[in-house]
């Protein structure tokens, strides 16, 4: 039941003894030491421990860390590249994407996640026809793709602008 | 949460054999339902299963006969955001989306979504009574909080609902669900897949034990192209259905040619309005006669008192999806 495991998150390699039963989150914090994503609701309602699993946004929380041996994981710590910011990092600090800043790293993993998904073409809820591609990122399409990452601190505006402007500069 | 042995699967009888040997064993998909109920206690295995890497599971492939055939290992936004599916199953992918969060959606699996399990908030509190946790317990919901609950096919037993909307456009579609067990293969039609609670609610799909799901088919339906899901909810995203529908409709001459009907929240399993579309079939298109097949299919539901409500939210529902697709008629 203890099991050992290699997990690669942000471009290194980790072998860790764990139990079955240890979420990736739990992994990430209690045993690598890297606490950017946060331990919020613990049941998939909040979003504040979103990562990135071979660059699409998972919740580490509902994650069973040995369920993800062989994929690639990255972290609010593993944006930055040579010590420039991501984008939507820059951006979320430019528009005052946060308050407490305690769902922040989850909002930004998430929005780069959602960011690629767009990108390569994929519908929404609010999509109007989802057999056409869809056109643009509008307001109220961001709302819908971020609606699974809670502020109680109420940002969503500026998180909203941020990720928008993100969205352009990567394009 | 308590611990378990995790064991990862190779093949569809590598997995139903390590089902079988071990006692107290489950299958483990993306974990979105049940890792959360195990670190609730009400799912406590002793092993796990992996069966998210089998690569016969992870295939979408279009069909000869113009159906589509979806691996159970697919992940749900996968599934939304095939050419195939938004092209010919638009009602499919629009359910899907309308469920749970992005996040959600990358993990959860095909199979794993038919199996996830009611969120009646009774049914998680160990501290009331659950005939599903404990048959013949009783049930808390009834005479309780009952906003979310069923009002059709219930029993004194239970009043929960399913809360898929993936499996409300399945049922829609008359897709079938591919299943192997030790006894080989077999398909189960979708509306017979799920189960009314009845006095055993504790089971809830026609599964065996060591069955497992390893596809979905959905056979050719040219008129699904005009479909539509819409469901309704406490709040704009990202929270559980009070009433949805998953509609399709041609129309001929203002008559109607073909119509399916499911709705979501209202029942223990998907429920399919053979009712109503027996009501609309040949009928004109006309907010009256959708007006007439809701009424019909409704005339048995039941409130529990705070879910009274979606007797009426649903009827209205119903005649709003098809006036709609009624305007759009045949095409899209």
């Amino acid at each position: 039941m203890v099991e050992p495991i290699r997990l690669h998150i942000n471009g290194a390699v980790h072998s860790l003894r764990i139990e079955s039963r240890v979420s990736l989150l739990d992994a990430l914090r209690e045993y690598l030491g890297l606490m950017g994503a946060k331990k919020g609701c613990n049941q998939g309602a909040c979003g504040a421990c979103t990562v990135l699993v071979d660059g699409e946004r998972t919740l580490s929380c509902l994650a069973l860390a040995v369920q993800y041996e062989g994929t690639e994981i990255t972290t609010i710590e593993g944006l930055a590249e040579n010590g420039t910011l991501h984008p939507m990092q820059a951006a979320f600090v430019e528009h005052d994407g946060f308050q407490c800043g305690y769902c922040t790293p989850g909002q930004i993993c998430s929005a780069v996640g959602m960011v690629q998904e767009f990108r390569k073409g994929s519908a929404s809820a609010v999509t109007n026809n989802v057999s056409a591609p869809v056109a643009e990122l509008s307001d109220e399409e961001i709302k819908e793709r971020m609606s699974g990452n809670l502020c109680r601190c109420g940002a969503y505006v500026g998180i909203r602008e941020a990720i928008r402007e993100a969205a352009e500069v990567t394009r | 949460m308590k611990n378990f042995a995790y064991s990862r699967a190779d093949s569809v009888a590598g997995a139903v054999g390590l089902l079988s040997q071990q006692a107290n064993s489950k299958y483990l998909g993306g974990g979105t339902n049940l890792v959360d109920l195990m670190r609730e206690n009400i799912e406590q295995p002793d092993v796990l299963i992996d069966v998210t890497r089998l690569s016969s599971g992870k295939i979408i492939s279009g069909l000869t006969d113009g159906g589509l055939s979806i691996g159970a290992a697919v992940r749900n936004s996968a599934v939304a955001n095939h050419a195939l599916v938004r092209e010919r199953y638009p009602l499919l992918s629009q359910a899907i989306l309308f469920g749970a969060s992005g996040q959600i959606r990358n993990m959860a699996t095909t199979g794993g979504n038919l199996m996830q399990r009611t969120r009646c908030y009774y049914f998680y509190d160990e501290a009331s009574r659950c005939n599903k946790r404990t048959p013949g317990a009783g049930c808390d919901a009834i005479g309780g909080f009952n906003r979310i609950h069923a009002i059709l096919g219930a029993s004194e037993s239970c009043i929960a609902t399913h809360p898929s909307d993936m499996c409300v456009a399945l049922a829609a579609l008359d897709a079938t669900v591919q299943v192997q067990g030790n006894s080989g293969l077999r398909s189960i039609p979708m509306n017979d897949f799920h189960r009314l609670p009845g006095d055993t609610p504790q089971i809830e799909t026609d599964l065996k034990p060591d069955e497992l799901i390893t596809a979905i088919y959905l056979p050719p339906l040219a008129f699904a192209r005009n479909s539509r899901y819409r469901k309704v909810r406490d709040r704009a995203s990202y929270a559980f259905a009070l009433v949805s529908v998953a509609a399709a409709l041609e129309t001929e001459g203002g008559t109607i040619k073909n119509v399916r009907l499911a709705l979501g929240g209202v029942a223990h399993k998907p429920w399919r309005a053979y009712t109503a579309e027996k009501a609309m079939a040949g009928a004109k298109a006309t907010a009256e006669t959708f007006h007439r097949a809701a009424g019909e299919e409704l005339a048995d539901a039941r409130g529990r008192g705070h879910n009274d409500f979606k007797i009426e939210l649903a009827k209205r529902t119903i005649v709003s999806v098809f006036s709609e697709l009624a305007e759009a008629g045949g095409m899209r």
